[in-house]
């Protein structure tokens, strides 16, 4: 972003933050989706700005997008570069989540482009005096009838002022020289070389640094938390740090950071104590018996009709997780009188500035939004509850300011990833074939109001229409053929629980591991292999293509679960699983080893499949799957919000601890590359596969199916006494 | 004002005494190598070479650092072998902690030129990854000490 701009704009200057020096002129977004010119920017150097509405959060889509246009432009990768989202200059293409960016956005992306070069061809075309059919294009370069011509010449830096019709042609799979390679990452050297701008280092002149003040560790969402008094006199010694409140909402500002960390560690407070959360040990019963919403999801044929000569029943309990960002979010505000920018982590920009609208009490069209990369983010981590402290303090301080939310703040009010408990039961003919799948799924929904907000007086609410809150068909059976079938969906009231928010894979966890044990048992129980079991009940080529592609890489051979039982301390165990999430096909094989003295579980190696469609840089997409076959053995092992009745006690890396190094275990990733097919998601999809492998492959190892996760060596210890 | 030694050169500091190092750096002298994760010394995302020795800077005083010299991210050569194994090996997702990772691997390859497996997985899990990301910053340490070949 050019200084002037800004001046112009009546933002602030950013320091150290080089947004792009090619940008456009700001103005209130969102920018006209149905104009190139919103899309992308030709430059006289023959380089190319693509204006994409998808956030890099880690995961390479600032990569692969860019491949698509390049592709597209028939421009080289390294003469395309794209800016941070920004309400004033990027496109609003919807939210960065649900694994979205190349399947939603590719198009968008693709499409443009392509219209963008049959305009650039045109142009070229009364340039060469040749036809548009006799150009030919590389790097940007146009030759014809003899003579070329670049883009950057043709247009540089001025405006299409064309339509997006979206009709161009685009071209076909078989003649990609981008899409489908292996480019490295752009961001990759200046995040190894520390020039790399993360949230953290963005800063505003004349700024203050915030930190909030609340309980350490959230109580029940709608509870908030009650100030019962303030000692204002308590920070006195700090020269310049003041005390910020709004009803509930408190904070400091102080002139450096480490004055306004400890400000909000010294500043005394009574909170009203009053608990609001089940015991930790009664969480699962009290969910079970509340009255609920119910909702058959999904039901065919008749389950009392089903030939049961095989019936097995699983009723698992998964725990509450958090997204755990390795920095906790932070937040930039600048509020004045009639207008605010505010730099944030956030997922959604457009989303995140409407609901400031609402907390400032400006229009949205008088807050700018940007977004700058924090660590990753996994889901809905605190980032718009952090952008909303941080605007509700500039507001109040009358200031811009810095706010950096501290790790007990990040763990200690996360919006976690809801507990479930699934009950599931399949049953089987006595030739193997699945004839009836039925599950019941307990959760409540995700919270609407950020704590931010409630603490400042509005009430607690549950986001409408969550479609991902409920029990997925698409997890739950839709893999087999299976003629009688029941999906029921048992929602919870938010109220009285935790704040809930989609975390890397919504609930698909906790519904494979009852779904894909309940599947695995039946295997077990019909002395079958678990691979062939599940081939045997599978027509779809989607879900046949992952289901060979890992077993082949993990070099599966034909087996029966726990066919060996052993009397050793150290047994070790192998275990199969499919799962997806919103889209996508995802299967998964663990190689795992339980110490039955201690109970410990280890993660030996982990292989992933995932068929996403057309997959625009493989490379990526392993890292993807890689990452999540990680955190899943991560999440299935040792993570586990724990709270008691006033509120919640994981508030670090030790109290809820994450997979190390030396826990970790080997992987091999899998795509299935299916260059002719729409591109799918691509970011969460094996995860659900890989729960269900480990807990397989614990059956296999221990003769044990577990009810619950993590699998901590207390839990373990004690299933395997039950046995 | 404090003087110390960071990255060779000999820098004034406006901070007080009892500052974490962490903040000095990133604020008094906008250095973006070292950056806050926890403040506990337990995630290793703020960590710099103190004298040759891999330190949590988020909890280590400005005034305990005296004369001794700091090296951070950006003090090490730019085509220094963990940097560049590390994008060989295109191992970074959103690479917060790679800041750590790569002071961390620096420390361990300095006194240890060519670890075995199990040595890089020990000295390096002090060091937190969130997205999972340790098998490629593993085969990268093994890379830039030409352990494994590309």
């Amino acid at each position: 972003m050019l200084r002037r701009e800004f001046l112009k704009a009546g933002g602030a200057i950013i320091i150290g933050f080089q947004l792009n020096a090619q940008t456009r002129t700001p103005v209130a977004g969102p920018p006209n989706a149905n104009q190139i010119d919103t899309w992308l920017a030709i430059h006289a150097d023959n380089t190319a700005t693509f204006y994409v509405g998808f956030a890099e959060l880690g995961q390479g889509n600032s990569t692969a997008l860019l491949q698509i246009a390049a592709e597209e432009l028939d421009l080289g990768l390294d003469q395309l570069s794209t800016i941070n989202l920004d309400t004033h200059v990027t496109p609003n293409q919807g939210g960065t989540y649900s694994s979205a960016s190349i399947a939603r956005g590719g198009p968008q992306v693709r499409t443009a482009a392509a219209e963008a070069r049959q305009a650039l061809l045109k142009m070229a075309s009364a340039q060469l005096g040749a036809q548009v059919d006799q150009l030919t294009v590389a790097r940007g370069i146009v030759s014809g009838g003899g003579r070329t011509v670049t883009y950057g010449a043709l247009i540089g830096d001025k405006q299409f002022n064309l339509a997006f019709t979206g009709n161009a042609p685009v071209k076909k799979p078989a003649e990609y020289k981008i899409v489908g390679q292996r480019p490295a990452r752009k961001d990759t050297p200046a995040k190894v070389n520390a020039s790399y701008a993360y949230l953290q280092h963005a800063r505003i002149p004349g700024m203050l640094h915030a930190r909030i003040v609340r309980p350490r560790g959230q109580r029940a969402y709608g509870a908030g938390a009650k100030i019962v008094s303030v000692n204002e006199a308590s920070i006195q010694n700090i020269p310049g740090a003041r005390v910020l409140r709004k009803e509930d909402f408190l904070g400091v500002v102080a002139n450096t950071e480490w004055d306004a960390v400890k400000a909000a560690q010294q500043l005394q407070v009574t909170w009203d104590n009053t608990p609001s959360l089940p015991a930790f040990d009664k969480l699962f019963t009290q969910m079970r018996a509340e009255k609920t919403e119910d909702r058959i999801v999904l039901e065919r044929g008749n389950l009392a009709s089903a030939n049961a000569a095989h019936t097995v029943t699983r009723v698992v309990r998964g725990p509450y997780q958090m997204h755990a960002p390795f920095a906790p979010n932070g937040a930039l505000a600048d509020v004045k009188a009639d207008s605010a920018l505010i730099i944030t982590s956030s997922q959604d920009v457009y989303a995140t500035r409407q609901q400031l609208a609402r907390v400032l009490g400006l229009t949205q069209q008088q807050i700018r939004v940007q977004y700058a990369e924090g660590a990753g983010t996994y889901g809905h981590s605190c980032y718009d509850d952090c952008a909303q402290a941080a605007a509700l303090l500039s507001q109040l301080a009358g200031k811009p300011v810095r706010l950096q939310f501290m790790r007990h703040d990040e763990h200690g009010w996360d919006l976690y990833g809801p507990a479930h408990i699934g009950e599931c039961k399949a049953t089987a003919d006595a030739q193997g074939k699945l004839t009836s799948y039925e599950y019941h799924g307990w959760q409540h929904n995700w919270a609407n109001v950020e704590t931010s907000e409630q603490l400042t007086g509005v009430a607690a609410a549950e986001r409408p229409g969550a479609a991902a809150a409920q029990v997925s068909p698409l997890n739950l059976g839709s893999m087999y053929v299976i003629p009688n079938l029941k999906l029921v969906n048992h929602k919870v009231s938010v109220q009285g629980y935790l704040r809930g928010a989609w975390l890397r894979s919504p609930l698909d966890l906790s519904f494979s591991f009852a779904s894909e044990q309940a599947i695995d048992h039946l295997a077990f129980e019909l002395g079958l292999d678990p691979y062939e079991f599940r081939k045997r009940n599978m027509t779809d080529v989607r879900w046949l293509g992952v289901l060979d592609a890992v077993a082949q890489a993990a070099k599966w051979t034909p087996r029966k679960p726990y066919a060996n039982p052993s009397n050793a301390n150290l047994v070790t165990g192998r275990g199969i699983g499919l799962g997806t999430h919103l889209q996508s096909w995802g299967a998964a094989v663990a190689d795992i080893e339980v110490n039955k003295q201690t109970g410990k579980v280890r993660a030996k190696h982990m292989y992933g499949a995932l068929d996403a469609g057309q997959v625009v840089n493989p490379g990526i997409v392993e890292a993807q799957i890689t990452g999540q076959l990680v955190q899943t053995v991560s999440r299935l092992l040792l993570e586990e919000v724990k709270f008691n009745e006033t509120g919640v006690t994981t508030l670090d890396w030790n109290s809820y601890p994450v997979l190390r190094f030396d826990e970790c275990p080997e992987v091999t990733p899998v795509v299935v590359q299916r260059l002719t097919e729409r591109s799918s998601g691509a970011g969460e999809e094996t995860m659900a596969a890989a729960s269900a492998a480990m807990a397989n492959a614990f059956f296999d190892a221990t003769g044990v199916r577990m009810e619950e996760y993590p699998l901590t060596p207390a839990r373990v210890l004690a299933a395997l006494k039950k046995k | 004002m404090a003087t110390i030694r960071v990255n060779g050169r000999q820098r004034e500091v406006p901070s007080a005494p009892d500052t974490p190092l962490l903040y000095v750096l990133m604020n008094d002298l906008e250095l973006k190598g070292p950056r806050f994760g926890c403040g506990l010394a337990q995630c290793g995302s703020c960590s710099v070479l103190i004298d040759g020795v891999e330190t949590r800077s988020c909890v280590t005083p400005l005034r305990s650092v005296g004369s001794k010299s700091i090296t951070t991210l950006e003090g090490l050569p730019a085509d220094n072998p963990v940097s560049r194994a590390m994008t060989a090996e295109q191992a970074v997702q959103c690479g917060y902690c790679f800041n750590g990772m790569i002071i961390k691997a620096t420390e361990l390859l300095s006194k240890n030129k060519k670890p075995t497996e199990p040595q890089i997985r020990t000295a390096m899990k002090g060091h937190l990854c969130r997205c999972g990301n340790y098998p490629r910053i593993l085969r990268a340490i093994q890379r830039a000490a030409g352990v494994v070949n590309a």
